[in-house]
C-alpha cells in the first residue's frame, strides 16, 4: 500500500486535487496561438500550480489546458496526437452525431454557440486564473507578463462571478464529488464492488494510472529512442520502455451553460399557484436536494466520514423515487448505483442477481456509477438572483449561468455517457417523457413523444406531474481540452520551433503508440 | 399467444452492383439508416406483424485479422442480408411481403446473384435463400406488434385522463380513481377509440415443438453428461492453452469507420447493431461456439423470454448466425439507449455471457476460463466490437419512441385493467405506472 505522499503530486496540475474554492475570483481565457515561439517561451515560464499541498495555501493559481488544435499549433506531432481519444481529436462540436448524443440540438445546437461551435472556431488554449477577492487583475498582469499579447490572441474571456457556495439557480453547489483513491487502496475487482463507493481509482481522473477496470486508459506514448525530447517525460507505468505523454494529465471538458434563472423560478411559482412552500418543494424535487444542499434521502451508508454526510447516501432505500424522484438532477448525474442491485447477501443471492432473476421489472435499469463519475470544477457567472426576486416580473435581467468544467480520463465513458444516458435521456431509469428537469433540452422524440414533463412518484398512487417545462439551460459553447502534467507541459514548450514532424527522421517504424494497440499491455486483475 | 419468428434472407451481391444497391437503399431512408415507413419500395409501416427489419450489406472488413492466427483469409463476397422479426410464421409473412412489396423487393434482389427481375418466383427465391439463425432472442415471447400499439394507446389515453381526474378529485382515494379509469376504458372501447384484443390461441404445432425442445435439449445433455464429464478436463486444458496462446488484437477502429456507424445512431431511443467477423480457427473453437449458441438459444427461448436477458433489459430482438460454412459469424440486435451505454451494459452486467459467446471469434480480447476478463478489458473490447460492426443500410422499427421498459410497463397497465388488484397497495402501484 502506498502513502498518499508517494504520489507524484508535483507533476499534476493542482485542479485535479483542489477546487481552489478559497480563490473566489477567476479569469477563464480562451486563446489562440498567434506566435508559436513566443507562446512556447511563455509556456516555459508560466508558474502553473502543482497539486502539492502548501501551507499556507496559495493565494493565486494558474492552470492550463489545450485543445487538439492547440497541440497541433504548438507542433505536437500528428503521430502523438493520434494517441489521444477520438472524442478529443474530433472535438465536442466536430461531429453532428456527437451533438445529437449530447443533446446539443435545437437551441443548444453548436451553430448557435458563442464560441467553439465549428472546427474553425475551436480555441487553442484554455487558461484558468484564480486569485483571492479583488486580486485577479493584478494576478492576470503577473501571469501574462511581457510577451503574452504577442504570443496569444484572446478569443474570449469567459464570464465568471463568485456568488457564494451556490450556483445560479440558488442551490448549494459542488457537493457530490468523487474522492480520489490516491493511495490505490480500494480494489477495482468486479467481485468486490457490489455496492456504491464514493472512492474512485486515480485512473478515472488522471491518465497513466489504472482505472476502475484495473486498466490503463489509452493515451499517447512516445519512444524515447526516436524522440530525444521525450526523455523529459515520465515512464509509462505499464510499459517502461515508453515515455508517457499523458501521465499526470487529464481531459478537461468545458461547457458554457446559460441559465434562465428568472424563467426557472417564475415557472415554478406559476405551477405552484404562487405558494412559496410548494415552489420550494418542487424545486427541491427537481434537484434532489433542498436549496441548502440537504439531500431528499435521509439514509446513510457506512464507510464515508460523517462530516461528508451531504454526500453520504445512496438511493437503494428509495427504489421508486418516493423521496427523491427518479428523474431528479442529482439522481441522474450520479445514481449512486453499485455493480449489483441491492440485496446481495451471499453466494446464492449473488448468483441469482447476476443471472437477472428475482427483480422487479423496473429494477436494475441504471449502469454501475463508478465507471461514470466526473470531477467537477465549474464556476458560475452572472449576479446572484434570489428566488424571491426572480419571481417578480421586474426581475433584473442579466446573463447568468455556469462555466461547467469537469476532469475525466475517458471523455466518452464519463462525460458523454453521463450527459447522454443519464442527463438527456428521456427514458432514464424508466421515467416517462422527461429529461433532466434543470439541464435537459425539451426536444420531442422522433415519434413526437414529448420530453417536457417532470414526474414526482408519490407513495399514494398517481405520480405528481408537472408538464410543459420550458428549457432552463442552454449551451452557449464548449470544448474538449487536454490538461497536461507538468513534465508534459515542459515537453510541449520545448518542441522544435518549426512545427510538426520536422525532427521525424524519415523512420519507417512508428515512434509513438497509443497504449492499447499493444497486446502485452492489458493489466491483470 | 402468438409466438414470434424471424427471417434472414441472404444472397451475394452481383459484381459491380454494390454502389447501385447502396443508392437504392438510401432512397428508402428518411434519415441516415432509418427507413421511411412509407417508402415506395417496401412500405414497412403497412405490415402490422412486423416488429423490426433491416437490410445489411455484409462485408468482411476485418477478414485480414485471421492472419494473426496463421490462417489465410477465406474469400467473402459482399452479401445482402434482409432480416426481420415478426408475429406468427415466416411463410405467411413472406406471402404478405410478396403481395404488398413485390416490385420493390424484386428491384432490390435484382442486384443479387441468381435473381432476375423478370421471370423469378419471388416467394420461392426468398424461401430458398432464407437461413436459420443459430440462436434467437425475443424480449417477450408472445407480445405482438398489435398488442404493443394497443397498449401504448391505452397508456397515453389513461395518462391524460388520470391527470384530469387527479386535478378534479385529488389523488387520495385510489379505489375511486381506479373505478373511474376502468369505466373510462370501457367507454373508450365502446366508442371504438381503444381496442384491447385478446391474445390469439397458441398454435398447437408450435406448442408441441416448443415443449419437445424444452425437455429434449436437457435430456440430450443429460444423456451425454458422462461423456461431457470425461471430456471436461481435456476441454479445460485445451481452453487454457488456447487462451494463453491465441493472439489478441488491439486495433483501433478508424475515425472514418466510426463516423459511418455513428451517423446512423441516436436518432431515436432504440438503435440497431450489426456485427460480422471470423470464427477462430480450429474444431475446438467451432464446437465450443456451437454448443454455447445452442445453450443461448435454449435459455432465450425457455427462460429469458419475459423482458430480460440476464441483467439486460434493453434488447428487443437479437440473432446469432454462423455463416460461410461455419467460418464466420453475424450478430444483429436492436437495443435501447446509445451505443456506449449498450456496451457498458454488456461489460458490467453480462460480461461473462458475452465472453462465453464471443471469445470464440477472432479479435475478441483474451479471456480466462472463458468467462473472466474478455469484455472487462475495456478498450480492447470496445475497439474490437466497433471494428467488426458494419453499417445497416436500412432499419425499421414498428414502434419508435418505445423502449423495452416502456413495453413492459404498458403491458402491466393493461393487466391492471383486465385483472383487478386485491388491495390498496396494489392499486397504488398500478396507478403509479400510469
Amino acid at each position: 500500500m502506498k502513502k498518499s505522499s508517494d504520489f507524484e503530486f508535483d507533476d499534476l496540475q493542482g485542479l485535479l486535487r483542489f477546487g481552489y474554492g478559497k480563490l473566489t475570483d477567476t479569469c477563464f481565457m480562451l486563446l489562440n496561438i498567434a506566435n508559436v515561439d513566443l507562446a512556447k517561451q511563455w509556456l516555459n515560464t508560466v508558474p502553473i500550480n502543482s497539486a502539492i499541498t502548501k501551507d499556507p495555501p496559495p493565494a493565486t493559481a494558474v492552470q492550463i489546458a489545450f485543445s487538439v488544435e492547440g497541440l497541433r499549433a504548438l507542433g505536437l506531432k500528428e503521430s502523438v496526437v493520434d494517441g489521444f481519444s477520438d472524442e478529443f481529436i474530433v472535438g465536442m462540436a466536430g461531429d453532428e452525431s456527437r451533438s445529437r448524443r449530447l443533446g446539443d440540438v435545437g437551441r443548444n445546437a453548436p451553430q448557435r454557440w458563442k464560441w467553439g461551435g465549428n472546427a474553425a472556431q475551436v480555441p487553442h488554449v484554455l487558461l484558468l486564473l484564480y486569485a483571492r477577492k479583488g486580486n485577479i487583475e493584478a494576478w492576470r498582469k503577473t501571469v501574462e507578463g511581457e510577451h503574452f499579447s504577442g504570443a496569444f490572441l484572446l478569443l474570449e474571456e469567459l464570464p465568471t462571478l463568485y456568488i457564494g457556495d451556490i450556483e445560479s439557480f440558488g442551490f448549494h453547489d459542488g457537493i457530490s464529488q468523487p474522492t480520489i483513491d490516491w493511495t490505490q487502496r480500494q480494489s477495482t475487482d468486479i467481485h468486490e464492488r457490489d455496492s456504491f463507493s464514493n472512492l474512485l481509482a486515480v485512473g478515472e481522473m488522471v491518465l497513466g494510472y489504472p482505472n476502475e477496470y484495473g486498466q490503463y486508459t489509452a493515451r499517447p506514448l512516445i519512444d524515447p529512442r526516436k524522440d530525444k525530447l521525450a526523455t523529459l517525460l515520465p515512464n509509462a507505468n505499464n510499459d517502461p520502455a515508453w515515455k508517457d505523454f499523458g501521465r499526470n494529465g487529464t481531459y478537461l471538458v468545458l461547457r458554457h451553460l446559460g441559465q434562465d434563472v428568472a424563467g426557472f423560478w417564475q415557472f415554478l411559482d406559476k405551477v405552484s399557484d404562487h405558494v412559496p412552500q410548494k415552489r420550494e418543494q418542487l424545486a427541491a424535487a427537481m434537484l434532489g436536494r433542498e436549496r441548502n444542499g440537504t439531500p431528499l434521502i435521509a439514509e446513510r451508508i457506512p464507510g464515508i466520514p460523517r462530516e461528508d454526510h451531504w454526500n453520504d447516501f445512496t438511493f437503494d432505500q428509495d427504489p421508486n423515487g418516493n423521496h427523491c424522484p427518479l428523474g431528479a438532477h442529482i439522481r441522474r448525474s450520479n445514481p449512486r448505483t453499485g455493480d449489483l442491485p441491492p440485496g446481495v447477501n451471499g453466494f446464492i443471492s449473488r448468483l441469482i442477481k447476476i443471472l437477472g432473476f428475482g427483480q422487479r421489472p423496473d429494477e436494475d435499469l441504471v449502469a454501475s456509477s463508478r465507471f461514470h463519475r466526473l470531477l467537477r470544477r465549474g464556476r458560475s457567472y452572472g449576479p446572484a438572483l434570489a428566488p424571491e426576486d426572480a419571481i417578480k416580473p421586474d426581475a433584473p435581467a442579466s446573463e447568468r449561468g455556469l462555466q461547467f468544467i469537469c476532469l475525466v480520463a475517458n471523455i466518452s465513458r464519463q462525460f458523454e455517457f453521463v450527459q447522454n444516458a443519464w442527463t438527456m435521456n428521456s427514458k432514464f431509469n424508466g421515467v416517462q417523457e422527461e429529461r433532466d428537469p434543470l439541464l435537459g433540452n425539451r426536444e420531442p422524440l422522433m415519434s413526437g413523444e414529448g420530453t417536457d414533463h417532470f414526474n414526482c412518484p408519490g407513495q399514494s398512487g398517481p405520480m405528481q406531474k408537472t408538464s410543459h417545462l420550458p428549457q432552463f439551460v442552454t449551451t452557449h459553447g464548449g470544448g474538449y481540452f487536454f490538461m497536461p502534467g507538468l513534465r508534459a507541459l515542459k515537453y510541449i514548450s520545448a518542441l522544435p520551433a518549426n512545427g510538426s514532424d520536422s525532427h521525424h527522421d524519415e523512420d519507417q517504424e512508428p515512434d509513438t503508440k497509443s497504449y492499447s494497440q499493444f497486446s502485452d499491455s492489458a493489466a491483470t486483475h | 399467444m402468438t409466438p414470434q419468428s424471424s427471417f434472414l434472407i441472404v444472397a451475394t451481391v452481383r459484381d459491380g452492383q454494390l454502389k447501385n444497391l447502396r443508392t437504392l437503399f438510401a432512397s428508402m431512408n428518411k434519415i441516415p439508416g432509418h427507413a421511411d415507413p412509407d417508402n415506395e419500395l417496401i412500405s414497412f409501416g403497412r405490415f402490422d406483424r412486423l416488429h423490426v427489419a433491416r437490410f445489411v450489406i455484409i462485408e468482411a472488413r476485418t477478414a485480414h485479422e485471421i492472419k494473426e492466427f496463421g490462417v489465410t483469409p477465406r474469400p467473402w463476397l459482399p452479401t445482402l442480408a434482409f432480416l426481420g422479426d415478426i408475429d406468427g410464421d415466416v411463410h405467411t409473412f413472406l406471402l404478405e411481403l410478396v403481395e404488398h412489396a413485390e416490385s420493390g423487393l424484386k428491384k432490390i434482389f435484382s442486384h443479387c446473384e441468381g435473381f432476375s427481375e423478370e421471370d423469378q418466383n419471388l416467394l420461392e427465391w426468398m424461401k430458398a435463400n432464407n437461413i436459420n439463425a443459430n440462436a434467437n432472442y425475443v424480449n417477450w415471447i408472445g407480445r405482438t406488434v398489435r398488442q404493443i400499439h394497443e397498449e401504448a394507446a391505452l397508456h397515453r389515453s389513461l395518462s391524460t385522463y388520470l391527470q384530469k381526474v387527479v386535478d378534479d378529485d385529488g389523488r387520495e382515494n385510489v379505489r375511486a380513481l381506479r373505478q373511474k379509469l376502468l369505466s373510462y376504458v370501457e367507454l373508450e372501447k365502446y366508442k371504438g377509440r381503444l381496442t384491447l384484443s385478446p391474445p390469439e390461441p397458441t398454435p398447437r404445432e408450435w406448442k408441441i415443438r416448443n415443449l419437445l425442445h424444452k425437455i429434449g435439449i436437457p435430456l440430450i445433455i443429460l444423456f451425454l453428461s458422462p461423456l461431457l464429464l470425461v471430456i471436461a478436463p481435456f476441454f479445460a486444458l485445451r481452453l487454457r492453452m488456447l487462451e494463453r496462446s491465441e493472439p489478441e488484437l488491439f486495433i483501433r477502429p478508424s475515425r472514418k469507420h466510426l463516423a459511418e456507424l455513428t451517423v446512423q445512431e441516436d436518432w431515436d431511443v432504440t438503435n440497431q447493431y450489426s456485427v460480422f467477423g471470423d470464427v477462430k480457427p480450429g474444431l475446438f473453437r467451432l464446437l465450443t461456439f456451437k454448443f454455447i449458441l445452442l445453450l443461448t438459444d435454449y435459455f432465450a427461448r425457455h427462460i429469458y423470454n419475459r423482458g430480460f436477458l440476464a441483467r439486460i433489459k434493453t434488447i428487443h430482438f437479437a440473432h446469432w448466425v454462423l455463416m460461410d460454412n461455419n467460418h464466420r459469424v453475424f450478430f444483429a440486435s436492436n437495443y435501447d439507449g446509445s451505443h456506449e451505454s449498450y456496451m457498458d451494459d454488456f461489460i458490467n452486467k453480462v460480461g461473462w455471457g458475452l465472453n462465453l459467446i464471443f471469445s470464440n471469434a477472432v479479435g475478441y480480447p483474451t479471456t480466462r476460463w472463458i468467462i473472466k476478463e474478455g469484455a472487462h478489458r475495456e478498450h480492447a473490447f470496445k475497439y474490437t466490437q466497433r471494428r467488426h460492426q458494419i453499417p445497416t443500410e436500412v432499419w425499421y422499427k414498428a414502434y419508435p419512441g418505445l423502449t423495452v421498459v416502456d413495453l413492459a410497463r404498458n403491458s402491466r397497465i393493461r393487466q391492471g385493467v383486465e385483472v383487478r388488484q386485491s388491495n390498496d397497495a396494489e392499486i397504488s402501484e398500478w396507478l403509479s405506472l400510469i
